[in-house]
């Protein structure tokens, strides 16, 4: 195949490797085997192509706590519907965070009742602003992964460099590895395979993931984001399991290279030092966020508006934990489909369109009204 | 040329020689017709002698108001005739109410009036009644247009979106998602340079072809703001059946495909402003088919799946490497992620 | 958690440039990497090229696949 888009998405080379697969997952008997991704960008993935109604049925997906959206407390949503709320205060944020729920609120609501709330596809669009309206407070509502961190803490450096005194940063950047740790080391836990995320790995390299198998033996496939992507790395880490390995096979290496971005790591570095950070429905997970430096402290909204962003409520019957962590599906929640559902959404789970809970909604309803067995997980 | 001003002042709106003076120079030489002439509180009009008559209301608050391909003004008579159009009616007449902010350029006004005059005469309607109100300056944005329109339904066909049929054959009349992206592609906040132009235009001479041809049309729509998605899943509430897309059928133009894939966004859920979706059977498909290609805007018309007597009330895709998704209803407008 | 398109440059001067990804051009700010030139392919997130991007690796994938299909035997 010639690497166009177009060949990794080309039926004939996923009729193969579906083939590959269902002869690889027959070979580890007839048990189950769980492989969890941990990138909301291969939950959207794998629905948008519906590999799931693919795959054989001992084979499962899980989709664990990849989603920034999904595991953003409602705290966070919180402080950014409060800053919002002050009238010399523009709120900019990437499109994700719109809709979710904050303990009583959201940006959308807010956005309906006056604030000054502004969508964009890039943080340079802050830097902008700041600098088209110098009387204006402009936060920007800095969340993501490995993948945005670097043009954030990079945003970050600008925003001092240039003396933008009116922009300033509310950060809740995670960091994957900790989560991984926290996943891997937990008894309830049965993931038998990793698929790792192809766009934090383009920055953070594989290294942790080689971490995760020293430590855990749990096989690991950094993984693309294509269809050939996804159904190679799902053979590829069948294959390691049917074998007894644990190993980091790099299935995305067009754009992962072992050593990273090192110079996206050190401009991390510059702007942000490692903290706790509560992670929405998985608690506080040590040293798993990004916070910024006290170098910077002019430009962090919480040192500047002085907010303290709380864990905030979240529904004390949510489970959205254990289904994070694989422990339960989806209906064993008692609040899926009674109090929690992708209209009224409870937890984070159901909060992403794809999350696990929203995804089994979908395909349950649906197997509801056709009478047969369901393809949604 | 009477009006000194080059922007919008209250007493544009006031009832007085100033909206007088508004009226008669923009908005009467753009589309002045025996009806509008009188410049009555209500146009009196004739030919209405058919037995049904199909009546739309709607209002327009798109933003930027002039983006590539078309403006407000295009998206106002277009919006309306093709409402007239998708119940199978011929659109005769339409009315115009503007609502303008104080301090918006009279130069956009005219450039709005002139394009509502030329969408207008492409469809062949008329405008034949108008209010016009201006709003201090920052109670409105710019300009909101809001119309009515009226057609006559000639045909005997029941066109509606409870009429789907256990295997209709699914059809749209060309490429999914242009109006959408073009216009994020001017909003503020979206760095990205796109040459998709709106597909913004009537359609009644498109749907009038087919109403002429002969063919069993059962359901007729115009999918507009949640995309081809939000039409289909209406249709197969509607019609409690269930529509089963396939996506290696479904026509988007490569650029669309990459602003889509840059943003976070599924072209079914991105708006259109110039196509629709039609369901009739599957003996009939091929001829409406062949007769939507002869016309320019459905040149790149296509069957994009059927109608099932499962997944009642859902929408189903057969995905471009063969799994199944559900294309679920959207819950509001589709914003721009990075995840 | 990560959209993003190999895109190819088309222009950079310093840390700003623009990207062309299957007829979408982007703004792109290259901050983050060294030794980029106009043809290269690099991955854009957010409006940043995050990581170079290498198409001739289509090799390599597929010699992946051919290696683990081999050892099924």
């Amino acid at each position: 195949m010639k690497g166009r888009i177009e060949d990794y998405r080309d039926p004939r080379l996923t009729d193969e490797l579906l083939r590959d697969i269902r002869e690889a997952a027959g070979r580890i008997s007839s048990r189950t085997v769980s492989l969890m991704e941990v990138c909301g960008t291969h939950t959207m993935a794998i629905a948008r192509y519906g590999i799931r109604s693919l795959l054989p049925d001992n084979l499962k997906l899980l989709s664990g706590p990849g989603c920034p959206v999904c595991v953003t407390p409602a705290g966070y949503v919180d402080a950014a519907v409060l800053l919002s709320r002050d009238p010399g205060v523009t709120v900019v944020t990437f499109g994700d965070l719109m809709r979710v729920p904050g303990s009583d609120s959201s940006l959308t609501s807010a956005k309906a009742s006056g604030a000054d709330i502004r969508v964009a596809y890039s943080p340079s669009y802050a830097i902008e602003l700041a600098r088209q309206h110098p009387h204006r407070k402009i936060v920007f509502l800095a969340i993501g992964f490995e993948t945005t961190a670097p043009s954030l803490a990079w945003s970050i450096l600008q925003a001092k460099e240039n003396g933008l005194e009116n922009l300033s940063f509310l950060s809740a950047c995670k960091l994957i590895p900790p989560a991984l740790h926290a996943l891997a080391s937990s008894e309830e836990v049965k993931i038998d395979g990793l698929i790792c995320p192809g766009h934090v790995s383009a920055i953070i390299g594989t290294s942790p993931y080689a971490e995760i198998v020293r430590r855990y033996r749990i096989p690991c496939a950094v993984s693309g984001f294509e269809p050939v992507d996804v159904l190679l790395s799902v053979l590829l880490l069948c294959r390691q399991i049917a074998g007894g390995e644990a190993r980091v096979d790099i299935e995305y290496s067009r754009s992962v290279r072992e050593e990273g971005n090192r110079k996206a790591l050190s401009l991390l570095q510059q702007a942000f030092e490692p903290a706790d950070s509560a992670w929405r429905g998985l608690g506080t997970i040590p040293v798993s966020g990004l916070k910024i430096r006290p170098a910077f402290s002019a430009h962090d909204a919480e040192a500047v508006f002085g907010v303290d962003v709380p864990l905030g409520k979240d529904n004390p019957a949510c489970r959205c934990g254990d289904v994070l962590r694989g422990v339960i599906s989806p209906p064993e929640c008692p609040l899926f489909r009674t109090r929690c559902s992708p209209l009224t959404p409870v937890g984070a789970c159901m909060v992403s369109s794809e999350g696990a809970c929203a995804a089994f909604y979908k395909y349950y309803q649906l197997e509801q009204k056709k009478g047969s067995r369901p393809h949604g997980d | 040329m009477a009006i000194e001003s080059d922007r919008i002042l209250i007493a544009h709106g006031g009832g007085g020689t100033a909206m007088q003076e508004l009226v008669r120079e923009i908005f009467v030489p753009a589309f002045n017709n025996q009806f509008l002439e009188p410049l009555q509180d209500s146009a009196v009009i004739e030919e209405l002698a058919e037995d049904r008559l199909a009546f739309t209301t709607d209002a327009y608050v798109v933003r930027p108001l002039f983006f590539p391909g078309g403006d407000i003004g295009r998206l106002a008579v277009s919006g309306t005739v093709n409402d007239l159009a998708m119940a199978g009616a011929r659109p005769l007449y339409i009315s115009l109410s503007v609502i303008i902010e104080e301090g918006f350029p009279v130069e956009q006004l005219r450039a709005i009036a002139h394009s509502i005059s030329a969408t207008a005469e492409e469809a062949r309607v008329k405008v034949v009644t108008g209010d016009t109100k201006v709003v201090e300056k920052g109670a409105a944005d710019g300009i909101f247009i809001s119309t009515a329109g009226i057609g006559v339904i000639e045909t005997d066909l029941e066109i509606c979106s409870d009429r789907a049929d256990d295997g209709d054959a699914v059809i749209v009349s060309g490429y999914l998602g242009d109006h959408g992206i073009a216009v994020m592609s001017k909003r503020e906040g979206m760095d990205f340079t796109s040459e998709v132009r709106s597909d913004v235009a009537p359609l009644a001479g498109l749907v009038q072809e087919i109403l002429d041809a002969d063919i069993e049309i059962h359901v007729l729509r115009d999918p507009t703001r949640g995309g081809a998605a939000a039409a289909l899943n209406e249709i197969a509430q509607s019609s409690e059946v269930g529509i089963r897309l396939h996506a290696a059928k479904i026509p988007v133009r490569p650029e669309v495909l990459s602003a889509c894939d840059i943003l976070g966004l599924d072209p079914l859920y991105v708006a259109n402003e110039g196509k629709l979706i039609a369901l009739c059977p599957l003996d009939h498909a091929r001829k409406l088919l062949a007769l939507m290609r002869k016309h320019p805007l459905g040149a790149n018309a296509a069957i994009i799946g059927e109608v099932t007597s499962e997944w009642l009330g859902h929408v189903i895709m057969e995905t471009e490497i063969g799994g199944t998704r559900i294309v679920e209803m959207p819950y509001g407008e589709q914003l721009p992620r990075i995840c | 958690m990560c959209l993003a398109v190999p895109a190819r440059v088309l222009e950079i001067h310093g840390d700003e440039g623009t990207v062309e990804w299957q007829g979408t051009k982007v703004q792109a700010n290259f901050c983050l990497l060294d030794d980029v030139s106009p043809g290269d392919y690099v991955l854009i997130h957010a409006g940043f090229a995050i990581q170079k991007y290498q198409p001739e690796e289509a090799q390599e994938l597929m010699e992946l696949w051919r290696k683990v299909s081999e050892g099924a035997d």
